[in-house]
This record gives structure tokens, C-alpha cells and sequence, in this order.
């Protein structure tokens, strides 16, 4: 399936993909699309384990379960996210980081 | 095959940044997601790709929107950074990829993938749950102590509190 795609591509796809959510993390002014660059910065991550173990050590599985446990993380890292997020919310009634600019309770 | 997949990926991501309406940003991310799933099928690692679909492309997104419903107001667009900051931003960014994609190509990668047989689902388990040398059932118990973790954290941060609790405790 992959004959004749040189492993590089697939890391320029994912270094591209890396510093474009590095750049949304750093412009954008709202929580969750804050939250939706670092999914995919983690995205991006997890290409780059799966290609390295698939072009440099096929015969094992080391690559593969850093991404599934890379995966799970984001699970509960976006869950945990979310609800404090929506507890900001609650209290400010507005999830803009302008807005969110004091951390008392 | 795989040029379209990743100008999609690039595209899109792209589109998820920028984008000015949060819910559209999602959508964007969830086609984002669902073609690095593509990728996954492309490099043969079936099993990944199925818990990219479900894990990402099923939970995290359908939750990233459910938030949003809940917490902005649709007509509304998403508040900018101001110019001088984006352009920063962009140069910080472009900076760091061009150095990133000159160390990778100056680095002599092995470009030929070799011909292997796709990893099956049973060869996974078995590794997952073996306790050998090669066996990964140490990291599997400790993600999912740290799922159950992080999910009773997520239930206790986002309960509404009592409003008499609270009066009650500031008196104490």
C-alpha cells in the first residue's frame, strides 16, 4: 500500500500539521478552539509514531501502542478540559481567555 | 491516494485554525481526523485506524460540539488575536517548520518501507495484555487507572455546586 511513498512526505504532512496547531494555539482567543489545536498537535504526534514503526521496525509494536495510549490521553485530557471549561463558563459567562483573566474562585 | 490525503489533512487543518465560526472549526477538525484515519488504512495498521474513528473522530469531537452548544453563542463570531500577534504567531510557527523539515531532510531516513504482513488484531492483544519483555500490560493498567481518574475529576469539576453548601463552608 505504501510502495513508492518515501517516509519523508509523511513526516512533512505531519510536521505541517504540528506547526499549524502550534499557530491556532497562539492566535486563537477562545477556549475550545485552544483545545481543537492541541488535538491536533497530538494528532500529528501519533503520525509520526506510526509511520517510524511502520518503515523503520515493521517486525515490532512499539509505535503503534504509543499512539493508542496517545490516543487515550487525549480522551481524558479533552474530557477533563471540557469541564473545566464549562465551570469557567459558569462563573464568567464566557469562555474568551480576554475575559478569563482572574483565578480567583 | 495518498497526495489527496494529505492535502486534505493540510487543508483542512489549516481551515480549522482559521476559521472564524466555532462549530465549523469542529467540523473541520472531525474531517482532519477522520483522514489521518485514512492514513492509518494506508499504512496498514487497521486496528489504529478503527480506534482513531471511534476514540477521535466519535468521542472527542461529538464532545468538543456538545461544548460548544453549550457554552457560545452560535451567531457570534470567534474573537481574533490582534494583527501584530497572529503575524508573530505565523513567524514563530513558519520558523520552527522550516527548521523541523530541514533537520528531516538532511537526515538520511531509510525512504523504502519494507513489505511486512499487517499487524492483526489478536497479535495486538496479545501484546497488550502479555507481561514478558515485550508486553505491554504495565502502560494498559496505568492508562486505565488514569482514565478512571480523569473521568471522576472531569464528573466533580464540572457538577453544579449547591449555593447553601458554599455559604455554609465560607462561614466554617
Amino acid at each position: 500500500m505504501t510502495q513508492g511513498i518515501p517516509l519523508n512526505f509523511f513526516l512533512i504532512i505531519s510536521t505541517l500539521m504540528f506547526f499549524i496547531g502550534i499557530f491556532g494555539f497562539l492566535t486563537r482567543r477562545n477556549l475550545i478552539t485552544m483545545l481543537m489545536s492541541i488535538e491536533l498537535i497530538l494528532n500529528a504526534v501519533n503520525i509520526n509514531f506510526v509511520v517510524f514503526n511502520k518503515y523503520l521496525y515493521p517486525q515490532q509494536l512499539h509505535g503503534l501502542f504509543f499512539s493508542l495510549i496517545i490516543i487515550a490521553v487525549a480522551a481524558a485530557e479533552a474530557a477533563v478540559a471540557i469541564a473545566i471549561i464549562i465551570n469557567i463558563y459558569r462563573n464568567f459567562k464566557s469562555i474568551d481567555v480576554d475575559n478569563v483573566d482572574e483565578m480567583k474562585y | 491516494m495518498f497526495y489527496f490525503l494529505a492535502a486534505m489533512v493540510i487543508v483542512f487543518s489549516i481551515l480549522t485554525v482559521t476559521s472564524r465560526k466555532v462549530l465549523r472549526a469542529a467540523t473541520y477538525l472531525l474531517f482532519v481526523l477522520i483522514a489521518t484515519a485514512a492514513i492509518y488504512f494506508l499504512l496498514e495498521y487497521t486496528f489504529l485506524a478503527a480506534v482513531q474513528l471511534t476514540v477521535y473522530a466519535g468521542g472527542i469531537v461529538v464532545l468538543i460540539i456538545f461544548s460548544i452548544l453549550l457554552t457560545s453563542r452560535l451567531s457570534e463570531k470567534a474573537p481574533v488575536a490582534s494583527v501584530r500577534q497572529q503575524i508573530l504567531s505565523a513567524l514563530a510557527a513558519g520558523a520552527g517548520a522550516v527548521l523541523t523539515l530541514l533537520t528531516i531532510l538532511k537526515y538520511g531516513f531509510p525512504q523504502e518501507s519494507v513489505a511486512s504482513e499487517p499487524t492483526s488484531a489478536v497479535q495486538i492483544g496479545n501484546a497488550l495484555t502479555s507481561y514478558n519483555r515485550d508486553g505491554f500490560a504495565l502502560a494498559f493498567e496505568v492508562i486505565s487507572v488514569l482514565l478512571l481518574a480523569a473521568m471522576i475529576g472531569a464528573i466533580v469539576v464540572a457538577r453544579r455546586e449547591k449555593l447553601k453548601e458554599e455559604e455554609s463552608n465560607k462561614e466554617l
